[in-house]
């Protein structure tokens, strides 16, 4: 199979594109779980306020602690280096 | 993908470097993934307005310990492998 008619730009474009996708799914998925086990403990009929700001700010420390834990991954694979 | 035996044009060598490098970026964003999963069962009560103090030692601990632990199970692993290859020569 020749590449010769590919174009390489959007070839690599594209695939960026369906990576962060995929990552950003995985980022729902998680955050979607970790928050309805912290703010939702006994499912209503619907989600009051104290419910939907417990998910708010969840949302938040879940993006908080990502970012921490990806700091401290790096600086580890540094140190192993 | 092109035959094997032939060497890569250009074109192919820049796209599989390019492919390369996003499979070790997707693998590195993974683990982050699966640390933050293990790691915020362990370190994190109850949502507050920002992380304190605590809780960002605790994660970062527990990182560490994670790997740590990941390493001497390795290690301990080869070892077990080791002694009953020994045993059954």
């Amino acid at each position: 199979m020749s590449m010769a008619n590919v174009d390489k730009g959007e070839l690599i474009s594209q695939v960026k594109q369906q990576i962060a996708v995929a990552n950003a799914q995985e980022m729902l998925t998680q955050m979607t779980q970790k928050c309805f086990k912290k703010c939702v403990n006994k499912p209503g009929t619907s989600l009051d306020s104290g419910e939907q700001k417990c998910i708010s700010m969840c949302m938040d420390r879940f993006m908080d602690s990502w970012n921490l834990i990806s700091r401290t991954y790096g600086q580890r694979l540094q140190r192993m280096q | 993908m092109s035959d094997m035996d032939s060497p890569m044009t250009p074109k192919e060598k820049e796209l599989h470097k390019f492919i390369m490098i996003e499979k070790q970026k997707a693998q590195i964003n993974a683990q982050i993934h699966g640390f933050n999963d293990i790691c915020w069962e362990k370190c994190i009560g109850k949502p507050g307005k920002k992380l304190d103090r605590n809780t960002e030692a605790c994660l970062k601990n527990c990182v560490d310990r994670f790997i740590d632990t990941s390493l001497l199970i390795a290690q301990r692993f080869t070892q077990m492998v080791q002694k009953r290859d020994a045993h059954n020569k």
